[in-house]
């Protein structure tokens, strides 16, 4: 059959659902398997990273779900401390590596920018398809590592645990988020240079919305951070397969080099991944409030400080390690430094709110619930860069709620709260809004219920990584079981609307919320070359009210 | 709140009640500083809902004067907070001269603690109510965390490294003692008790221990069997440095480095001589690594330090 006939055919199965607009968009033309698979449009190679991330997402859920579970009783019945730990592992690089790192940048990012700056693509497509092929290389090798049996060393790899003592498939693991690595550095690199080179005539650095600024800040990240990852990974490796002496004392290695190089990589990444929600909720904010954003340039020069800032504080994850005292002491007064600009950021949201008119959409549901678990998450952060604090509470749960705080409250609400506001130009349908904003509400208070006990429990000495504990703090890892299943739930439901949206949505018009932005300009889903003429920008961004401008709806 | 769920930890220390009103201020601080952000946007976003008539004259999208205020304001405050936890955190590192020292080696999945005088125990740790305790801890593999919550307090245990850990615990009782960083299969039941004693019911407890010898005497009958005098034992000082007086002195390494003689630099010195060659000897001694475990470096480090004040005839 010719390439045209399938084509034809395609068309014919999906006719009754498929509109106009879909047809003469980046979803219709060729839509075989292999001209997916071989793509070079931005939007579809970030359809494609939705899909793989998602499955990743399901499968740590999963590993999530065990832990919870294993935990309602102080014994050891579900899991054996062996299953608990290799849970808990894979739970941890997944979520990390496989679904948070890339969430936002690699689907919401690689669809949005070239739209935003109004580019035909990025800098570099074939190199952002490989991005996503090397992705997808390393992701199978975690599943390798899985399918063969699993690997118990924590998502951190601390040596020399990591690299002489553990049992698992440490080497898959490893090479897994290697290979991921080398994805990252990519996709850094396109981003990066399609932000300097790719933007449209008048879309000046002052006119560029703060998801692309907080893109572009992520992007340095990637590529200043990642190398040093994959270079400590691949020492790890080598201690481990040839016994050469680096992080193990007893083959003439330092115990503590490890910690240094991981967290010099590692604290950065908590911005790579939460950078990207602040530029979510940069977005959602001013187009629910339908007003401009408050304090541009402050939000904009602050995340390139927490992203500078970023670089400075990896010691505050070593105050307990052996680390000399007054280094530990610089780094606690460097991490306080970087709550300057992440409260400039959340006060700028909140006065954006003032004097506006706020639809409380399920977009903005999100964007609230964001800020909302992100400063509670921001301050116990600050908490944990005390030092003295810090001594008591390290390595217990009040740091597993922490950084979930941030990574899941922040990062994932963001995450959602960007498909909510984004869906209906991506797809061209809208989905049921007041499931849209039940799921909203469900998983603002899911996540509480499931977190906000492990602060106690962590302040009550409970430590991480223990499937049995004393029974004293029972009650309050079986609130947080309870309210991880809400949880579940509240992740559940958008998957099952937005599925639906597909089939029975009504077809979304070119700017549904009435947004301001140059993505909400072309047709919804957008033409696979994104602007039938280049624009030329003439307004600054979040220039609201858009109600006299009628070439904007 | 917690005391309602039934839960509350005691404070076996005056730093562990330190820590918690700095944890209880911050707290309010937290409210303080986050409260007002979460009533705002509850109010501005009923206040100013769409569709709602109310005043939208004039809105600001700018005022640097209220960003700098809402930038510094906070911070200094946080800045108050870092001054007194950093003086809580020196403390915690400085031991007082007259603390009592025991031993700590960590091993896939045990603690063995050793006392003064040689008593050993497994996984509980006994000590007297109001005397200093200094901890001397390393491990024999991965790295481990001691963690005593009571006293808020936890150090890693590195292999390779010595790490400390003082305090003094002033409330009798029985408290968790936790391995804190993940040490592979039976990280989390690696633990057990942290007993303080009334300083008679502890001495009682000691009696009833059986004791090999100090650490100094177990490190002495080991040097015979070595037979490290062989070379460090006699007068002739030729083929390797002579131990007596070697503790706290500074030594000159072959390479011009000048190095103080500690715990740290004997114990790399036994398992790793090469790597620190003293200026003026061949690199003849082989290493220990593998023949003797952290244990019995401790009690041969223990034993060269008793050789600092008690002259020759000891030898």
């Amino acid at each position: 059959m010719s390439r045209a006939g399938m084509h034809d055919a395609a068309r014919e199965d999906l006719a009754p659902l498929r509109t106009e607009a879909e047809a003469a968009s980046y979803l219709g033309g060729d839509t075989s398997l292999k001209a997916w698979l071989t793509t070079t449009d931005h939007k579809r190679i970030a359809i494609l990273y939705l899909i793989t991330i998602t499955c990743f997402f399901a499968i740590a859920a999963v590993a999530a779900a065990l832990i919870r579970l294993e935990l309602l009783t102080p014994q050891a019945d579900l899991l054996s401390a062996e299953g608990y730990n290799r849970a808990f592992t894979i739970h941890g690089i997944i979520m990390v590596w496989f679904f948070l790192i890339p969430s936002i940048p690699n689907v919401f990012g690689n669809f949005l920018i070239p739209l935003m700056i109004g580019a035909r693509d990025l800098a570099f497509p074939r190199l952002n398809l490989a991005s996503w092929y090397i992705f997808v290389f390393g992701g199978l090798f975690t599943l390798a590592a899985i399918v063969f049996g699993g690997v118990d060393t924590g998502w951190t790899f601390y040596t020399p645990l990591s690299s002489t003592y553990a049992n698992g498939n440490v080497v898959l693991a490893l090479a897994a988020v290697f290979i991921a690595g080398w994805s990252s550095i990519l996709t850094g690199v396109n981003f990066i240079v399609t932000i300097h080179k790719l933007r449209a005539p008048g879309m000046t650095w002052g006119r560029l919305p703060l998801f692309v600024w907080t893109h572009y800040a992520t992007a340095l990240i990637l590529v200043l951070a990642t190398p040093v990852l994959t270079v400590t990974l691949l020492l790890v490796a080598a201690e481990r397969i040839f016994g050469l002496g680096i992080f193990n004392p007893a083959l003439g290695g330092d115990p503590l080099l490890f910690q240094h190089l991981f967290w010099f990589y590692s604290h950065p990444a908590v911005y790579i991944m939460v950078l990207p929600a602040m530029g979510v909720v940069s977005e959602l904010v001013p187009a629910a409030a339908h007003k401009k954003l408050f304090g541009y340039w402050f939000v904009a020069y602050s995340t390139l400080a927490i992203a500078f800032l970023g670089f400075l504080v990896w010691g505050h994850h070593m105050f307990v390690s052996g680390e000399s005292m007054y280094a530990s002491t610089i780094f606690s007064f460097l991490s306080l430094i970087v709550a300057v600009p992440s409260a400039i950021k959340v006060y700028n949201w909140t006065a954006t709110l003032y004097k506006g008119s706020i639809a409380l959409n399920a977009p903005f549901l999100f964007a609230m619930g964001f800020i909302g678990l992100f400063v509670m998450g921001g301050l116990t952060g600050l908490m944990l860069a005390l030092l003295a604090i810090d001594v008591h509470v390290h390595d217990t749960y009040f740091v597993v709620a922490h950084f979930h705080y941030i990574m899941v409250g922040g990062a994932v609400t963001a995450f959602l709260g960007a498909a909510h506001f984004w869906w209906p130009k991506m797809f061209g349908r809208m989905y049921n809004e007041v499931w849209g904003r039940i799921s909203a509400v469900l998983i603002f208070v899911g996540f509480n219920v499931t977190f906000f006990p492990q602060f106690l429990l962590g302040y009550m000495g409970m430590p991480r990584r223990y499937h049995v504990y004393p029974p004293e703090f029972q009650t309050l890892h079986d609130i947080s079981t309870a309210g991880a299943g809400l949880l579940g739930l509240g992740y559940l439901l958008p998957l099952i609307y937005f599925l639906y949206s597909f089939r029975h949505g009504e077809p979304a018009p070119v700017n549904p919320w009435d947004a301001t932005g140059l993505e909400w300009t072309v047709p919804s889903p957008p033409p696979e070359h994104n602007f039938e003429e280049t624009p030329i920008v003439l307004r600054d961004p979040y220039d609201y009210p858009l109600s006299h401008d009628s070439s904007l709806r | 709140m917690l005391k309602l769920l039934g839960l509350d930890l005691p404070e076996a220390s005056a730093h562990a009640a330190h820590v918690d009103t700095l944890i209880g201020a911050f707290t309010v601080l937290i409210l303080l500083l986050a409260g007002p952000v979460i009533v705002l946007m509850f109010a501005f976003g009923i206040r100013y809902r769409r569709g709602k008539q109310v005043n939208r004259e004039h809105a600001p999208n700018r005022n640097v004067a209220l960003e700098v205020s809402w930038t510094i304001v906070p911070f200094l405050l946080i800045l108050g907070f870092f001054i007194v936890s950093a003086k809580m955190f020196f403390t915690i590192h400085e031991p007082p001269a007259d603390a009592m020292s025991i031993s700590v080696v960590a091993k896939q999945w045990m603690w063995k603690f050793q006392h003064p005088e040689g008593q050993a125990e497994i996984d509980t740790l006994h000590v007297p109510v109001g005397q200093a305790i200094k901890l001397t801890m390393t491990s024999q593999d991965v790295i481990h965390s001691l963690y005593i919550p009571a006293l808020r307090l936890k150090q890693d245990v590195l292999p390779g490294r010595y790490t400390q850990l003082w305090f003094t615990a002033d409330r009798p009782g029985t408290y968790h003692l936790f391995c804190a960083e993940f040490c592979g299969l039976d990280h989390a039941t690696m633990g057990g008790s942290f007993v303080v004693l009334p300083p008679a019911a502890y001495a009682r407890w000691l009696a009833a221990q059986a004791s090999g010898g100090s650490l100094a005497t177990a490190g002495g009958a080991l040097y015979r069997r070595l037979g490290c005098g062989a070379c460090h034992g006699s007068d002739d000082t030729a083929r390797a440095p002579r131990l007596t007086g070697l503790y706290g002195s500074t030594v000159t390494l072959a390479g011009g480095q000048r190095v103080v003689a500690d715990d740290q630099y004997l114990h790399d010195a036994i398992l790793d001589p090469n790597a620190q060659e003293t200026a003026g000897y061949k690199p003849i001694m082989p290493t220990y690594r593998g023949v003797i475990g952290e244990e019995e470096a401790m009690q041969l480090v223990a034993y060269i330090r008793s050789l600092k004040s008690v002259p020759e005839e000891r030898r």
